[in-house]
C-alpha cells in the first residue's frame, strides 16, 4: 500500500503504523516520540508528541480526520494522506504537549545524568518554546530507593510507561509499577523494594529522560566526557552487544546499543552492563557512532580516536 | 402528562420483585425476541432512532451493526452503569425503582446480539444496586428468563454484575473495560473499536443503563412507535437528573421536544426556581457540557424556544448552544458563583483524570490551580485567558473524552461569564 | 497474615468463575472490596499480598489496582468513614457548610481521624445523588439530603452507642 505524508510518497505493507512509515522517509524528520518503543509491545499512544494529522483516510473518505492522531499507534491505509511537519495545527499541539510535559519537570539538567543523551532536553529544543504561563511550584515526590542498581529520580519522570513494559516483557516478574492516578501517578514499588533481575537494566535504556539512571555510573561524568566505543563479550544471557564508555582507559557505563532512533537494537543483561567494568571483560570494536547533532559528539570522538585495544584509528 | 415509557411502573410497590414486576407486563419482551429471529431486533432498534444515553448519542443499532459476528471468539454485552458525571443521577434512580427492566434489557439485548455473557459494571459505591441487581438476576433465573436454554429457545445467557471501585473515568467504554478485566481504570488507544476487541479482546457491545432499558419497549411496541416519540433524530423519552437551584430536583422521564422553559418552571418537572431567585445559568447535559447564560437556556440565539433534544440543545455551537450529554440538567440561580462552580468541576476533573496521557494528566491540574487562584482572590486580569489557552493545549489532544470534558466548561464560562471572572480579579475573590 | 474464611473463599471462587479461564485477574476487584470489607476496613500491604496470592496474580498488579480507585483506603480510617460529596451539585445547595459544621462538630479537618477512632472525615466526588444533595456515603449506604441537625443526631447516635 502507498501513503503520502508531508508530501513524499511512501511505499509499505499493511500493519505499518505512520509513525514507522515515516522514520523509513527520514528518521530526522518523523514525529517524535516519547513514549513508544518498537520493541515494547503494548506501548505508545499516551505522550502525545508524535500527533499528525490525517487530511485523508483513503481516497474513498477523502474527509480529514476530526482529530489529530497518534503516530505511533495509527497504521498506515492505502491512498492515506498525512500531514506531519507541513500542518500548523501539528506543530501548535506539539508545542502545547511539550509545554505540559515541562510545567512540572525540575529542568535540573545542570546536575542531570540523562543531560546530552535525554529525549526531552532534544524534543524540547526542537520542538517546544522557551517560555511558559506556568507559574505554580512544580510536583516533587519523595526520594524511593529501588536498590544498588538503578536510580529512580521520579520528580523527572514523564510517565511513557516504557519501564514497565520492559519489566512485564523481559524481566521475569514485574516488581514496579505506575502508582496512584492523575498528576499524582507515580513509578513506585509500593513497597521500596529492590528491582532487580536478570534484564532489569534495560529500564535505564529505554527512560527517555533522567528518571532511572545507572547507580553505579552516578555523576561520574558527563556523557560528553567520555568515550563510546562498540564492544562485545560472550554472554550466556544476552547478545553481549554493547557500547562501553571510556573515561580514559576505564569502563564507567555499559550500555545497550542504539538505533538512529535511539532505541536498543537487543536488551543486554544485567552482568554485562553492571559486572563488566573492565577493559579486559570486553572485546572494542571501535568507536560508536553518534549523531553529528549530538552533544556527546562535541569532542569530535569519532575521528583520530585512540582505542586503547586497537592503537589509532581514524573514522 | 408526559409519558412514561421507562418509569411507567416506577412507583408500582414490590415492582422490584419478580412476581409483581412480571404482572405488569415484565418480560413480555423476552418471550417475543426468543421467537425472532436476532438480526430484526437490530433492524427494530435502529428503526426505532434510539441513540447511546450515556452520554455520546451514538445511534444504538448502528453500534449494534457494528459488532464482528463472524469473530469465531465469544462476544459480550457490557452495560455501563457506572454513572458518575457530576449532575446524574438517573441509572441509580432506575435502577433502585426497576432492577428487573435492566434485566430484561439485558436478555433482550444479549439474544440480539449472540451474546451469551453480560456483565453489569456498576459503581462500586452503589453497595445496595449491586445486592438488588444480583436478587433481580437470580429471580429472572429461578423463572427460566435467564440460564441454559432461555424459554425453550435453545438461547443461553449469564448475567454478572461486577462493581467499581470509585473511578470517574471508568464510564469511558475503554476504561471500564480494563477495569472489568481487574487493571487501572485507563482508557484504550482506538482503533480497535470495541465491537472489533473488546473485553478481553472479543467482540464487544458496551451500553449505558437507560439505553439498555428502552430495548424491551421497543421489542413490545414496536421501532416506529417509539420513533414516532420525540423530534427529528432525537427520538424516545430521556431521563433528566434535575439539580441545583430548583424547587423539585429529581429524575423525570420527558418527551424529547418539550421545551427547556416547561422543564424548569413547570410544576411537572423541576417547579421553577426558588422564591425571588432569577435564573443565571443552565448546564443541561452533565458537567462536561458548556454552560449557558440564562438568556440562551430557553431561546436559542436566533430567538427560537430551545427543546429538550439533542439537536436544539446543540444549537448554536459552542458559542451559543450546548449538548444533551447524559441528560445531567444543573440549574444555577443568582446566588451561584460561576467562577467557584467552573473552579469546583475543574477539580473533580483534575482529581479524576487517569494519569496515562500528558495533556490531561498536566493541564486538568495546571486549570485547577488557576482557577482556585481566581476564586480565592489571588488571581490576575491575564489567569482569565490562560484558562482558555490551557483548554486549548488538552482539548482535542488527548486519548480519551475527558481532556474535552474537563476543557469545554471551563472555556464556555469564561465566554458567557467573562465580566464575573474579572470582578473576581478586581474584587480579589466572590463578592 | 490476613486469611478469609471459608466461606469467602468459596465466594471468591465463585466471583473468579464469572470469568473466562486465564481471565482471573478480572475478580480483582470484587475481591478486594472483601478484603477491605472483611480485613479491617482498610488494605494492608500483608492484605493485598494475600488478594495476590488468592488470585494468582503478582502484588505489584494489586497496589497498582488498590492505588488507582479511591473506595480503597491505603491507611486505617476510624470506623465510621463520613464522605461527603464535594462536587458542584452538591455545593450549590450547600455542601461547603455541611464539610465545615462536620469539621467543627468533630474538631478535625477534612482527612483526619477523632482521637477516639471513632470517625473518619473524607470529601469524596461527585455520588451521583444530586438530587437529593448534600449527601455523604456512610459504609454501604448514602444519607441524603443532609442536614446540620440530621448529623448532629447521627453522630450523638452513634457516640451514644459507644460509651
Amino acid at each position: 500500500m502507498k501513503l503520502i505524508i508531508d508530501g513524499i510518497e511512501i511505499e509499505v505493507e499493511p500493519g505499518t503504523t505512520l509513525l514507522e512509515a515515516s522514520r523509513r522517509i527520514d528518521p530526522k524528520t518523523a514525529p517524535p516520540a516519547m513514549c513508544y518503543y518498537t520493541g515494547l509491545k503494548d506501548s505508545g499512544g499516551k505522550c502525545r508528541t508524535c500527533l499528525v494529522k490525517i487530511a485523508q483516510s483513503s481516497p474513498n473518505n477523502p474527509r480529514p480526520a476530526v482529530r489529530l492522531v497518534p503516530a505511533c499507534r495509527t497504521l498506515a491505509e492505502d491512498g492515506m494522506i498525512v500531514q506531519n511537519n507541513t500542518s500548523q495545527e501539528v506543530l501548535d499541539a506539539r508545542k502545547d504537549v511539550v509545554e505540559l510535559l515541562l510545567i512540572n519537570h525540575p529542568l535540573d539538567c545542570p546536575i542531570c545524568d540523562q543531560a546530552g543523551e535525554c529525549d526531552l532536553q532534544d524534543l524540547a529544543f526542537k520542538h517546544g518554546v522557551s517560555t511558559t504561563n506556568y507559574e505554580e511550584e512544580r510536583r516533587r515526590y519523595p526520594v524511593q530507593d529501588i536498590g544498588p542498581l538503578i536510580k529512580l529520580h521520579m520528580n523527572r519522570c514523564i510517565l511513557c510507561f516504557r519501564c514497565v513494559y520492559v519489566a512485564d516483557q523481559l524481566t521475569d516478574g514485574r516488581c514496579h509499577g505506575v502508582l496512584n492516578r492523575g498528576d499524582a501517578s507515580e513509578i513506585s514499588t509500593y513497597i521500596e523494594k529492590a528491582v532487580d533481575n536478570d534484564f532489569s537494566g534495560n529500564m535505564i535504556d529505554v527512560c527517555p529522560v533522567g528518571a532511572l539512571t545507572d547507580k553505579t555510573y552516578r555523576f561520574k561524568n558527563r556523557v560528553w566526557f567520555s568515550r563510546p566505543v562498540l564492544a562485545h563479550r560472550e554472554c550466556d544471557k544476552c547478545c553481549g552487544q554493547t557500547v562501553v564508555w571510556l573515561k580514559g582507559n576505564e569502563v564507567i557505563r555499559v550500555t545497550a546499543r542504539k538505533n538512529e532512533v535511539a532505541e536498543v537494537i537487543s536488551f543486554i543483561c544485567n552482568t554485562c552492563r553492571f559486572e563488566k567494568k573492565s577493559l579486559a571483560d570486553w572485546e572494542v570494536e571501535g568507536p560508536a557512532h553518534v549523531s553529528r547533532e549530538s552533544v556527546i559528539s562535541q569532542n569530535h570522538y569519532e575521528r583520530n580516536t585512540i582505542i586503547p585495544s586497537l592503537g589509532s584509528s581514524d573514522v | 402528562m408526559s409519558r412514561k415509557i421507562l418509569l411507567e411502573h416506577a412507583d408500582v410497590p414490590g415492582i422490584d420483585t419478580f412476581p409483581i414486576y412480571r404482572q405488569h407486563g415484565g418480560y413480555d419482551s423476552v418471550e417475543k425476541a426468543v421467537k425472532m429471529d436476532p438480526m430484526a431486533i437490530v433492524e427494530e432498534v435502529k428503526t426505532s432512532g434510539l441513540r447511546g444515553r450515556g452520554g455520546a448519542g451514538f445511534s444504538t443499532g448502528i453500534k449494534w451493526s457494528f459488532l464482528d459476528r463472524k469473530s469465531n471468539n465469544p462476544r459480550y454485552l457490557v452495560c455501563n452503569a457506572d454513572e458518575g458525571e457530576p449532575g446524574t443521577f438517573k441509572d441509580r434512580y432506575f435502577m433502585e425503582k426497576l432492577p428487573h427492566l435492566l434485566v430484561e434489557g439485558l436478555i433482550v439485548s444479549s439474544f440480539a446480539l449472540g451474546t451469551h455473557t453480560a456483565y453489569v459494571y456498576v459503581r462500586g459505591e452503589f453497595f445496595w444496586i449491586i445486592e438488588a441487581l444480583e436478587v433481580a438476576i437470580a429471580e429472572a433465573k429461578a423463572a427460566g428468563f435467564l440460564g441454559k436454554n432461555i424459554l425453550g429457545s435453545g438461547f443461553d445467557l449469564e448475567i454478572y454484575v461486577h462493581p467499581g471501585a470509585g473511578a470517574y473515568i471508568c464510564g469511558e467504554e475503554s476504561a471500564l473495560l480494563e477495569s472489568l478485566e481487574g487493571k487501572k481504570g485507563y482508557p484504550r488507544i482506538k482503533p480497535p473499536f470495541p465491537a472489533i476487541s473488546g473485553l478481553f479482546g472479543c467482540p464487544t457491545v458496551i451500553n449505558n443503563v437507560e439505553t439498555i432499558a428502552a430495548v424491551p419497549w421497543i421489542i413490545v411496541n414496536g421501532g416506529p412507535a417509539y420513533a414516532a416519540i420525540g423530534i427529528g433524530r432525537s427520538t424516545g423519552t430521556k431521563l433528566i437528573s434535575a439539580s441545583g437551584n430548583i424547587k423539585k430536583p429529581g429524575v423525570y422521564e420527558i418527551d424529547m421536544g418539550i421545551t427547556v422553559e416547561e422543564f424548569v418552571m413547570s410544576d411537572e418537572f423541576c417547579g421553577g426556581l426558588l422564591e425571588g431567585r432569577t435564573l443565571k445559568a443552565i448546564i443541561a447535559g452533565g458537567s462536561s457540557v458548556p454552560i449557558l447564560p440564562a438568556h440562551l437556556a430557553f431561546k436559542t440565539a436566533a430567538g427560537e424556544p430551545r427543546l429538550m433534544t439533542y439537536e436544539s440543545l446543540f444549537d448554536g455551537g459552542f458559542a451559543s448552544g450546548t449538548m444533551m450529554g447524559s441528560g445531567g440538567f444543573i440549574v444555577l440561580d443568582n446566588t451561584a458563583c460561576i467562577v467557584r462552580n467552573t473552579w469546583n468541576f475543574s477539580r473533580f476533573y483534575h482529581h479524576e483524570s487517569c494519569g496515562q496521557c500528558s495533556p490531561c494528566r498536566e493541564g486538568t491540574g495546571w486549570l485547577e490551580k488557576v482557577l482556585h487562584r481566581l476564586e480565592h482572590g489571588e488571581g490576575k486580569m491575564h489567569d482569565i485567558d490562560l484558562l482558555v489557552s490551557i483548554s486549548k493545549k488538552i482539548e482535542g489532544h488527548t486519548i480519551c473524552a475527558l481532556g474535552d470534558a474537563a476543557a469545554w466548561p471551563v472555556v464556555s464560562a469564561v465566554l458567557h461569564f467573562r465580566e464575573e471572572f474579572e470582578s473576581h480579579v478586581k474584587n480579589r475573590g466572590c463578592l | 497474615m490476613p486469611k478469609f474464611s471459608d466461606a469467602s473463599l468459596a465466594k471468591v471462587k465463585e466471583i473468579i468463575a464469572r470469568y473466562p479461564e486465564g481471565r482471573h485477574k478480572s475478580a480483582l476487584l470484587p475481591v478486594l472490596h472483601m478484603a477491605q470489607a472483611e480485613f479491617g476496613g482498610w488494605l494492608s500491604t500483608e492484605t493485598m499480598d494475600y488478594v495476590a496470592s488468592v488470585i494468582g496474580i503478582q502484588p505489584i498488579e494489586v497496589y497498582e489496582v488498590a492505588s488507582f480507585y479511591t473506595m480503597f483506603e491505603l491507611q486505617p480510617t476510624g470506623q465510621y468513614v463520613l464522605q461527603v460529596c464535594h462536587t458542584g451539585p452538591c455545593c450549590l445547595v450547600g455542601a461547603d457548610k455541611i464539610i465545615a459544621h462536620l469539621e467543627s462538630k468533630l474538631g478535625i479537618k477534612v482527612g483526619d481521624t477523632t482521637s477516639d477512632g471513632l470517625f473518619t472525615l473524607k470529601t469524596v466526588e461527585c455520588l451521583a445523588s444530586c438530587g437529593t444533595a448534600p449527601v455523604m456515603q456512610l459504609g454501604r449506604r448514602y444519607v441524603e439530603n443532609l442536614t446540620e441537625a440530621k448529623l448532629d443526631e447521627m453522630i450523638e447516635s452513634i457516640r451514644g452507642n459507644k460509651s
